[in-house]
């Protein structure tokens, strides 16, 4: 793919510096990179690498502490870094448009989708009051939104995450720029989601003959959607390649360590590590060959359970229209888990999988017993624990035999606890140690299990970074030596070399432990490193389950296929 | 736009953080010297904080050692002296029984900061807890404690406080109680929001796995957690206590005379004020204005130091 055409972005030898408390921090340096008109670059890497910091300098809108300190910016001809504040304002939103990660963030709360593009339009004279709605519905049937006027008269908070993406891209598109810069476009959006937003972004951008500048740390969501892909490293550029190259001869160490953490098809967990850290040990290989534990030895049995919340707004219209409401035309109650069953044994790991809003996310709670069921029996090893309000529960022996792995492991970490405080918590409560020196050595050793340096363990949460949290996270999860570990998502805030190395942790642990997982997830890709079975769940139900070899490459339902069909795989 | 700024935020404090590892281990003592090492950084870097530390040092050092660094008994009365203005021997003055002004100023602050701290601390206890309780608990609890909230609202709060010491009698005791009651749902509203907002957190979740009990996740989690919030919250209120109290005192409804107090001062110069005799009143007003001022300042400066979110 040779670039024939001028460039319509051209930044050179671009150096940005921040003035912070210990000093001047470059957080760029000395980076080159150009976008043609009708093209789609990707700038991939991970946090902390510069690739946000860039683009807001070819925005200019950088905070005050950064600043350009060498290079240039070109857009088309004009220089971006020396040109007045009042001309780059009038490029902002008719010339270069931008997209951020949460939609919802982005699109005033008060006010209807629809009004929000009208003063886009009207701001920038791109239409007059008079043909002003008929515009907008236009663009919105543009980013092909369902029911076009229908959704020109909601707020945000009446649309789904897809849909206010959607939005967010018919605003920026709302003055046909030339340049799109979307950062993190789909992070948070579930997979299918993500196609669909993906699919049109790269069409519109060939309609229009626009440029996009795709900013993502998913190297395999830049391959499959981008020409070429920009790889960025502690705020240098290490790798430009044509997207079909980078996954077949990456030639950056940096590039080789990503494309190897990527999860994909047809690689083991020990894969994702970089070379030479996959050491022995692992005692037994993951994938097929994992031994059958005791296979026959039910852990936890679930039978019917049903989470039924009262729905919205029920109570306003029963207040309204009393008769409609004992009528009976809908139903008073949201099941987000409607009557589940499934065992997972002694040793096993099953995963939990389906798009946000399924249910997966509820079940995973109330076999927690953090909230309770409305109907069905939680057994675990033989004991119905579902009886047991989830107030009590707390406190109780089997409390310390079921534990958890959070999502977010800056949210679930007590921002005033140390490490080694957050680690001794369970054990202080729930353990057999009480105090002194045998719990900090206690905690020293789950530290070391974990791979956490010991001398972090004084640190507290802020002072950490993403990794070290899931660590500590983690150490916390199997202090007490539980029998199930419930893992929510853990490492879905973590970047991806980092999450191949959690994710051989958890692995590593479970077989030295005999732990089993319960692992929730929206990533099949993750799910299949990790799981000996998968359970699909959609609306509240599971629609497929079986061994994950079984329903990754042959799936039975439809949704299991959609759902697999939208995974980014990169050109091969 | 607010996630754009926090991601370039973000960026250069990770590669700050990089870069600076090496020295911050070293650094990286116990808790105490790193908010020490915190607290300098904060001072320096904002002299209007530092300013309002200062005085807040030298209010408190009047406080302790008043007694010791006055020339006159606030109490003892010299007719001889009697109205005369501010001079080398009388700083600020005398007033109409020739009490030096300056002693009785600098004695009062004891008397004014004692009811400030200890209104201040009663209402932490009693509003800080409701507050607490109503935000996690929910349900009845929270009912029960924002109409409590409500209902002192509903009043005027300086007539609120008027009325509670005029039924209770005066005395430094009911003007503590007074002050607390009316700050309640100040309190009660701000730790209410905060626990609310924390309930579900992730790291809450993950203390009820540990085992710990409601209680025990209350005051041991979420409490340390909204400290930061109610320690500037204390600090602003501070300022509104010593104006309360020295408000009920002009009123004749606080300290009684002759004890040495601001607002009764305030009052008794008041009239001597139409007679040119300016002193008498502006001297510990102006006391009172710089303790409040003091107070609010210091409210701004100390959310910078007590909140670890704001360390970069």
């Amino acid at each position: 793919m040779e670039i024939t055409a001028p460039p319509l972005l051209d930044v050179r030898n671009l150096t940005i510096e921040f003035t912070t408390r210990r000093g001047v921090v470059r957080a760029v340096e000395h980076i080159d990179l150009s976008v043609a008109p009708g093209e789609t670059l990707a700038i991939v890497g991970e946090s902390g690498s510069g690739k946000s910091v860039t683009s807001y300098a070819v925005m200019r809108i950088l905070d005050r502490a950064g600043r350009i300190a060498a290079g240039s910016v070109t857009f088309s001809g004009m220089d971006l870094r020396g040109a007045r504040e009042s001309k780059v304002r009038s490029l902002r939103g008719r010339e270069i448009s931008m997209i951020f990660q949460n939609p919802r963030a982005a699109l005033n709360p008060i006010r209807k989708v629809g009004h929000q593009i009208e003063d886009v339009l009207l701001q920038h004279a791109e239409a007059s009051p008079t043909d002003v709605d008929k515009k907008a519905v236009e663009l919105l049937e543009q980013v092909r939104i369902a029911r076009a006027t229908e959704s020109y008269h909601s707020y945000p908070f009446e649309l789904s995450g897809g849909m206010c993406q959607r939005v967010v891209i018919a605003l920026a598109l709302a003055c046909r720029p030339r340049l799109l810069i979307a950062d993190e476009p789909t992070t948070g959006l579930d997979v299918t989601t993500q196609k669909a937003v993906m699919d049109l972004l790269v069409e519109l951008t060939r309609q229009q003959g626009m440029a996009t500048i795709l900013i993502t740390h998913d190297l395999g969501l830049a391959a499959a959607y981008c020409g070429r892909v920009v790889v960025m490293e502690k705020g240098r550029v290490v790798e430009t390649a044509v997207a079909r190259a980078i996954f077949a001869a990456p030639t950056h160490p940096y590039t080789r360590k990503l494309v190897r953490a990527t999860p994909r098809l047809g690689v083991d967990l020990r894969d994702l590590l970089p070379e030479g850290e996959a050491n022995g040990a692992i005692l037994c290989p993951s994938g097929a060959a994992r031994p059958g534990v005791a296979k026959q030895d039910r852990l936890l049995v679930v039978e019917g359970l049903v989470k039924e919340y009262p729905r919205r707004g029920v109570g306003r219209r029963a207040l309204f229209k009393r008769n409609d409401a004992a009528a009976g035309g809908e139903s008073q109650v949201f099941r987000a888990v409607d009557g589940i069953s499934f065992v997972l044994h002694r040793g096993e790991s099953v995963g939990l999988v389906g798009e946000s809003g399924c249910g997966k996310s509820t079940t995973s709670t109330m076999v927690m017993r953090l909230i309770d069921a409305s109907s069905g029996r939680i057994l675990f090893d033989g004991e119905n624990i579902g009886a047991i309000p989830a107030r009590k529960f707390a406190q109780l022996p089997v409390r310390r035999r079921i534990q958890m792995v959070f999502q977010d492991p800056s949210d679930s970490l007590n921002p005033r606890f140390t490490a080694a405080r957050a680690i001794a918590d369970p054990i202080m409560r729930l353990g057999d140690i009480k105090g002194g020196e045998t719990l900090r050595a206690r905690c020293e050793e789950l530290a070391r299990q974990v791979g956490l340096p010991t001398e972090l363990l004084n640190r507290f949460p802020h002072q950490l970074s993403g990794g070290q949290k899931a660590r500590v996270g983690i150490a916390r999860a199997i202090a007490l030596k539980p029998d199930l570990v419930i893992l929510d998502e853990p490492t879905a805030a973590l970047d991806v070399s980092v999450q191949a190395v959690v994710l051989n942790l958890l692995q590593e642990l479970k077989e030295a432990l005999g732990m089993s997982y319960l692992f929730v997830s929206h990533d099949l890709n993750v799910v299949r490193l990790l799981c000996d079975r998968v359970i699909v769940m959609r609306a509240g139900q599971i629609v497929e389950e079986g061994v994950t070899e079984r329903v990754l490459f042959a799936p039975e339902t439809d949704y299991t296929r959609e759902l697999l069909a939208a995974i980014p795989h990169p050109p091969v | 736009m607010t996630a754009s700024a926090a991601v370039a935020v973000d960026a250069p404090a990770a590669a700050a953080a990089v870069l600076a590892a090496a020295k911050a281990e070293r650094a990286r003592g116990t808790g105490l010297t790193v908010t020490l090492a915190h607290a300098r950084y904060v001072l320096a870097e904002n002299p209007v904080t530092a300013f309002a530390f200062g005085l807040f040092a030298l209010i408190v050092l009047a406080a302790l050692i008043g007694p010791l660094i006055t020339a006159y008994d606030p109490l003892a009365s010299d007719t001889a002296s009697a109205l005369k203005p501010p001079s080398a021997r009388h700083w600020f003055g005398t007033d109409q029984l020739g009490r030096d002004i300056f002693s009785r100023v600098v004695i009062a602050t004891q008397l004014d900061l004692f009811i400030a701290i200890a209104s201040v601390a009663l209402v932490f206890l009693m509003g800080g807890l409701a507050g607490l309780a109503a935000g996690y608990f929910g349900g009845w609890t929270e009912r029960i404690v924002s109409r409590i909230a409500d209902t002192v609202m509903a009043f005027p709060l300086f007539v609120l406080a008027m009325g509670i010491v005029a039924a209770l009698g005066n005395t430094v005791q009911n003007i503590i109680l007074a002050t607390a009651i009316v700050n309640f749902p100040l309190y009660a509203r701000v730790a209410r929001a905060e626990a609310n907002v924390r309930r579900e957190a992730g790291f809450v979740q993950a203390a009820r796995l540990s085992g710990n009990g409601e209680l025990r996740i209350l005051l041991g989690h979420i409490l340390p957690n909204i400290m930061p919030i109610m320690i500037v919250q204390m600090s602003l209120t501070m300022g509104y206590a010593i104006l309360n109290a020295a408000g009920l005192s002009f009123i004749g409804l606080g300290v009684r005379p002759p004890t040495p107090e601001w607002g009764i001062m305030v009052a008794e110069g008041a009239a001597f004020m139409v007679s040119g005799e300016w002193w008498i009143a502006f001297f510990p007003g102006a006391a009172l204005m710089v303790a409040v001022f003091c107070f609010n300042l210091l409210g701004d400066g100390l959310r910078d130091i007590v909140d670890p979110q704001r360390r970069t």
